[in-house]
């Protein structure tokens, strides 16, 4: 079963001046790939730099920023495999961000096969 | 057949689907992973039984029964989407459940798997509720829905959520390990729900189900001191139940008539505290509570001290402004009116508290005893002003109404 973790960055969290999830994020990553639970995973640019695409009816709608006006903004995202939602929320709550802003879990849409 | 032959099929249907409709639903979602499939299969044996038992006689082991015709059509079902669908992936099901004896609890543990699941952190607290109410107790979603205030249209809605969710995000059909005690406090926190929202709503019957509930989660987990503490407080709080509600009025504590409270239940209670404790938590607490009122022969020969003392320790556990509220109640019982409402000044400095009905009458009690009646008048009647609902509003029109006279 595949999660895709998205890690939710507090801004009032991220302002502190030295954020110590940060150094262990390294740790995390390098624990969870090794196990073979982590499948990738990319820190991305925060939502200043997102661009937001619409199409309506004919027309290109092209925006600065987030799909969504929030005090919180997606900082990154894991993909998971994991046996079940309690294996991803053990893996999820041992993530920095978890204390430092939120870790949301989805799970993968199924397609049969 | 006769109408005392219906009577007694009726009868042992009943009796076997509340031994045996739990144990059934719980190992077919295990085997099967489908929960409608689970309730249908045990709604249809019933239903199966109901024509079946009069024609030709209720069988020796109705439960047996009852538990082989679901799982026949639990098998039918899973054949029938097999050839519609072409699916292949229940055929794992389907083995197991063809092959599986006619034993009564082939996994003793699947009525725990099945609660703890319906109880898991990650589906919403209405969620849990709903969902346990439905397919740990057998309720109808109607009922459901009329316990809590809504439609059985939206309760429907919430139930298949629910079911969505477990299904799509996975959650485990297992009983935890790693954080099996909180695990517990959740699902105890679940049937208290229940409990508290039967006298809520008036609706008794889900103070009575969250009772079952209490008995069952003792039997399967007898080793949880919590568990025992919070059916021994449940129990004592229900055997008032014929006390506290009279004519549609509500009758506080101290004007209780207590031989109308239900001595079983107490001394069931009772025999649940008196084991020793490895974890003292709030609810072994809060039962220490109710035993010591429930042991009082009147609201004045009550133990107060010992009142005030178990407040403290709960306190220390857990501390909450209405508890410090109640504490300083018993502070006044217990050391006089004006330690009583020293201790209630300092209890409703919290802002949680602040315009609280309970802190005004609270207030106008103290002082009523402290011989001020003005001042008591004047509580009361703020209370009366801020009260939520209108039987509270009604019992402190009362009160106001004795202090009036000369």
């Amino acid at each position: 079963m595949k999660y895709m973790m998205l890690i939710v960055s507090d801004p009032e969290a991220a302002d502190r001046p030295s954020d110590p999830a940060v150094d262990q994020v390294e740790d995390w990553v390098a624990k969870h790939d090794s196990s073979g639970k982590r499948l990738m995973g990319q820190r991305l640019h925060p939502p200043e730099s997102a661009t937001t695409i619409r199409r309506r009816g004919g027309e290109l709608l092209i925006t600065d920023g987030p799909f969504t006006e929030s005090r919180e903004w997606i900082a990154g995202f894991d993909i998971l495999e994991c046996a079940d939602l309690d294996e991803a929320i053990a893996i999820a709550s041992s993530h920095p961000m978890s204390a430092a802003g939120a870790v949301e879990l989805r799970p993968y849409w199924p397609y049969e096969t | 057949m006769s109408e005392r032959a219906l009577v007694d099929v009726r009868r042992a249907l009943t009796d076997a689907m509340a031994e045996q409709r739990l144990r059934i639903v719980a190992s077919l979602i295990r085997t099967t992973g489908d929960w409608d499939l689970a309730e249908d299969a045990v709604s249809d044996a019933a239903e199966r039984a109901l024509v079946t038992w009069p024609r030709d006689g209720i069988p020796d082991n109705p439960a047996a029964w009852l538990t082989a015709t679901a799982r026949r059509r639990a098998i039918d079902v899973l054949r029938r989407a097999q050839v519609e669908r072409g699916k292949l992936a229940d055929l794992a099901a389907l083995e197991e459940l063809t092959e599986a004896s006619s034993d009564l609890s082939p996994m003793g543990d699947d009525r725990l798997r099945l609660i703890f699941t319906c109880c898991h952190p990650a589906l919403a607290l209405e969620a849990r509720v709903a969902l346990t109410l439905k397919v740990v107790s057998g309720l109808p979603t109607e009922a459901i829905g009329r316990a809590f205030l809504t439609s059985e249209a939206t309760m429907g809605q919430r139930l298949l959520r629910a079911k969505q969710k477990i299904a799509h995000a996975r959650i485990p059909y297992r009983v935890p390990t790693d954080d099996l005690p909180e695990r517990i406090d959740g699902v105890l926190a679940v049937v208290y729900l229940v409990f508290t929202e039967g006298y809520a709503t008036a609706a008794r019957h889900l103070a009575d189900e969250a009772i079952r509930l209490g008995r069952l989660l003792v039997a399967l987990i007898p080793d949880s001191d919590e568990t025992r503490a919070l059916l021994a407080l449940m129990l004592l709080q229900h055997s008032r139940r014929d006390a506290r509600d009279v004519d549609g009025e509500r009758v506080t504590l101290e004007h209780q008539d207590r031989s109308r409270w239900h001595r079983a239940e107490i001394d069931d209670a009772l025999a649940l505290l008196r084991r020793r404790w490895l974890v003292r938590g709030p609810y072994a607490v809060q039962a220490d509570i109710a035993a010591v009122h429930a042991t009082a022969l009147s609201a004045g020969e009550t133990d107060w001290a010992a009142i005030v003392a178990l407040y403290d320790e709960l306190l220390g556990i857990a501390p909450s402004p209405v508890i410090a509220l109640n504490r300083a109640i018993a502070v006044g019982m217990s050391d006089g009116p004006l330690a009583g409402l020293a201790a209630l000044q300092s209890a409703a400095d919290d802002p949680k508290l602040a315009g609280h009905y309970l802190v005004a009458a609270a207030r106008g009690d103290l002082l009523t005893r402290a011989g001020l009646r003005d001042e008591a008048l004047i509580a009361i009647e703020q209370a009366i002003e801020l009260a939520p609902t209108e039987p509270e509003r009604r019992q402190l029109e009362q009160r106001a109404a004795e202090l009036r006279l000369p």
